[in-house]
């Protein structure tokens, strides 16, 4: 059984945001609009987060990239009252649209903040709606939403393998944000497997968590600036 | 009829102008509360200041402050029932009624918060064990089953007169008739009720502290800054009690003026209460020293900027509001017998119950806003959440209204069992004395 997992090079992402956006188009993320973006409410599933360290002159800026972490003991799965989120057997977190209850109890124990709640009636421009992602379904008012991995591209990657009569590959699949990075920051893969390039990045001295001292085990990872 | 009953019964028996003036300004402002919330559930929670990451707010803030309410009651009555204290007996009605309502209330708020509400029944269909939530949802259930079965129990002596003397017809008749299951008021069946009766009182104990130590987990089984601490369950505990006997003072010191009860809840009964408010406020101030002396000398990185924000910074008019409310008004009060009087508890029980309720906010908010990742938040909320906030303090009202419109305020043979207690007890004193006098008077004559 694979377990998916992303590593993020801090010194390769330039804070281009395309990641962001290849999310939203992908996942068929509604759009907040700037008033209701501006009360906090914007929906990034993937967002880029503006670090710095130090102070003036001595500082030092960094980017750092944020999807749902997809922890292995993730607080959220662990809060959630109705198993409207849980983490399937390839340790990926999904959340069940249909059964969330709009609690909002997992929103504020995932400590990455990776969670967004739908405040209204999903909304998208005229000129979006022709591009909505038929692969993705829509959330309703009232539940909550985060990154998936793009779990609909494992899913469409496994039945394409099968309609090919081959074996599936851990390569065939890759989350939308992954294939779109422009400083080819992101790498995606299976951490079960010992000879993947995650599972050997893992090892590198620069590999970091976030939040690591939580005890939450983020499956995302990242290297540091060199 | 004795002068008691006569006294209970009288607003049962005639409704006068002041009940409908008071029963529409309180149905109006529910009616208030229930359209804003109509208007939520069409739009969406995005009508509330609530934003990502305060998910939580001012409903949370109510749904702990009317749980902690409904510890007045129940626990009150029970641990004074326990203990055998005589001067309770005419207030225990009360208490229990605040405990029911306030429990009412107070889950109403978890369903308002709700994004979904009408799948509220997937927490039972697909209830996981695992969430906090799911403890405070049976917690609070069979706390409020018991507290109805225990507001109810003692009642049916009162019901059985009801149903002999009330002289009006109609429903009401039926309705006391009913209720009162048939009760003889023989030995048997005295027996038996006071036998439930203590068996409950002693098992609501328990019941109701898990309640309030339950609701305070689910902010302290996350890992938010400030939340995450092993104070909270007691804490809350305290906060609930002493939030709770303030509001059974306003309850108590409102009853006794408009249904003349000044015979029966009478001064002691607010010095005794006054001097248990008066431990609750000092060990509240005990709880809120601990939290934030050890918050500030370990002075986390997370807990720091929360901290900060409540003391200095955008929260700090809540939370000195509450210092001065909750502990140090409260003991300048209380402290002296001349202001453990109706006019004095009644006016400590306001500032509490809005300290404690800014106590509630201050815990609620604060630590959301201070996320440890992405942006600090402000929380602004907006009419809807206050209009819904009113509106549920208006049904709270309104119920406790309504209830005591239809039954009766004391527990009449309560309180007649007391009078009987304490005068055999003079008996028994004057027989004492007598046979001193008469011993001594047999030594002397010697
Ligand atoms: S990052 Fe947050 S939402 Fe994602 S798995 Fe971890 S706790 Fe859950
Ligand atoms: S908001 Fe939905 S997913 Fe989150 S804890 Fe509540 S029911 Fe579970």
């Amino acid at each position: 059984m694979p377990r998916w997992t992303m590593a993020i090079d801090l010194d390769k992402c330039l804070g281009c945001q395309a990641c962001t956006v290849a999310c939203r188009m992908e996942n068929n993320t509604p759009i907040a609009g700037p008033e209701q973006a501006a009360k906090g409410r914007a929906m990034l599933w993937n967002e880029v987060i503006p670090s710095s360290d130090g102070e003036y002159p001595n500082v030092t800026a960094r980017y750092i990239p944020r999807p749902c972490m997809h922890c292995d003991d993730a607080l959220c799965v662990k809060v959630c009252p109705v198993k409207a989120t849980y983490r399937n057997e390839e340790g990926t977190v999904l959340v069940d649209y249909d059964r969330c209850i709009g609690c909002r109890f997992c929103t504020v124990a995932c400590p990455y903040a990776a969670r967004y709640f739908n405040w209204h009636e999903p909304y998208y421009p005229e000129t979006l709606k022709a591009h909505l992602n038929p692969d993705v379904a829509i959330r309703p008012k009232g539940v909550v939403e985060k990154c998936t991995f793009c779990v609909h591209r494992l899913r469409k990657a496994r039945e394409q393998a099968a309609a090919e009569g081959r074996v599936f590959q851990a390569s065939d699949y890759v989350p939308a944000c992954v294939e779109t990075c422009t400083g080819r920051a992101r790498y995606f893969g299976d951490l079960d497997d010992p000879a993947s390039l995650v599972s050997q990045l893992l090892k590198s001295p620069r590999a970091f968590h976030l939040l690591e001292e939580l005890g939450t085990h983020p499956k995302v990872f990242y290297l540091r600036e060199g | 009829m004795s002068r008691i009953e006569q006294t209970v019964f009288a607003p049962l028996r005639t409704t006068g102008k002041s009940f409908w003036v008071l029963f529409t300004i309180l149905a109006a402002l529910t009616g208030w509360g229930v359209f804003a919330y109509i208007y939520q559930l069409s739009d969406g929670l995005g009508v509330t200041g609530l934003s990502r990451p305060v998910y939580w707010g001012i409903y949370l803030t109510n749904f702990v402050f009317f749980i902690g309410i409904s510890h007045a009651g129940t626990l009150i009555s029970a641990i004074l029932r326990v203990t055998q204290a005589n001067w309770r007996r005419s207030i225990t009605r009360i208490a229990e009624a605040v405990t029911v309502f306030a429990l009412c209330v107070g889950g109403l708020q978890i369903l308002i918060d709700m994004g979904r509400p009408e799948r509220a029944l997937n927490v039972i269909l697909y209830g996981r064990y695992q969430s906090p939530f799911l403890w405070d949802f049976t917690c609070i259930s069979i706390y409020l089953f018991s507290s109805i079965t225990y507001l109810y129990l003692p009642m049916l002596p009162d019901l059985a007169r009801l149903r002999d003397k009330f002289d009006g017809a109609g429903w009401r008749k039926w309705l006391y008739t009913t209720l009162a299951l048939g009760w003889k008021g023989n030995y048997e069946q005295h027996h038996r009720l006071e036998k439930a009766i203590a068996i409950l009182a002693i098992a609501i104990i328990p019941i109701a502290v898990s309640v309030h130590t339950v609701v305070s987990w689910i902010f302290g089984m996350t890992l938010q800054p400030m939340w995450h601490s092993t104070i909270l369950g007691p804490y809350f505990v305290v906060g609930a009690i002493f939030s709770g006997i303030a509001t059974l003072f306003l309850a108590m010191a409102l009853m006794r003026k408009v249904m003349h009860l000044e015979e029966w809840l009478t001064e002691k009964q607010f010095n005794y209460l006054g001097l248990l408010l008066l431990v609750m406020s000092v060990l509240w101030t005990y709880f809120t020293l601990s939290e934030y002396v050890t918050t500030f000398y370990g002075a986390l990185a997370d807990e720091m900027p929360v901290a900060n924000a409540k003391i200095f910074g955008e929260f700090n008019w809540a939370f000195w509001t509450m210092v001065l409310f909750n502990g140090i008004l409260p003991f300048v009060i209380l402290i002296r017998r001349s202001g453990r009087t109706v006019m004095g508890t009644v006016i400590a029980s306001i500032f509490i119950d809005i300290g404690m309720w800014l106590e509630r906010f201050t815990i609620v908010a604060p630590s959301l806003t201070r996320p440890r990742l992405s942006q600090w938040a402000i929380y602004q909320p907006t009419w809807v959440e206050a209009s819904i906030t009113i509106g549920s303090l208006a049904m709270f009202a309104l119920l406790f209204v309504v209830f005591f419109k239809l039954f009766p305020s004391l527990a009449i043979w309560e309180v007649e069992e007391g009078v009987e207690i304490e005068e055999r007890r003079k008996l028994a004193e004057k027989i004492r004395l007598e046979d001193l006098r008469a011993a001594s008077g047999v030594a002397s004559g010697e």
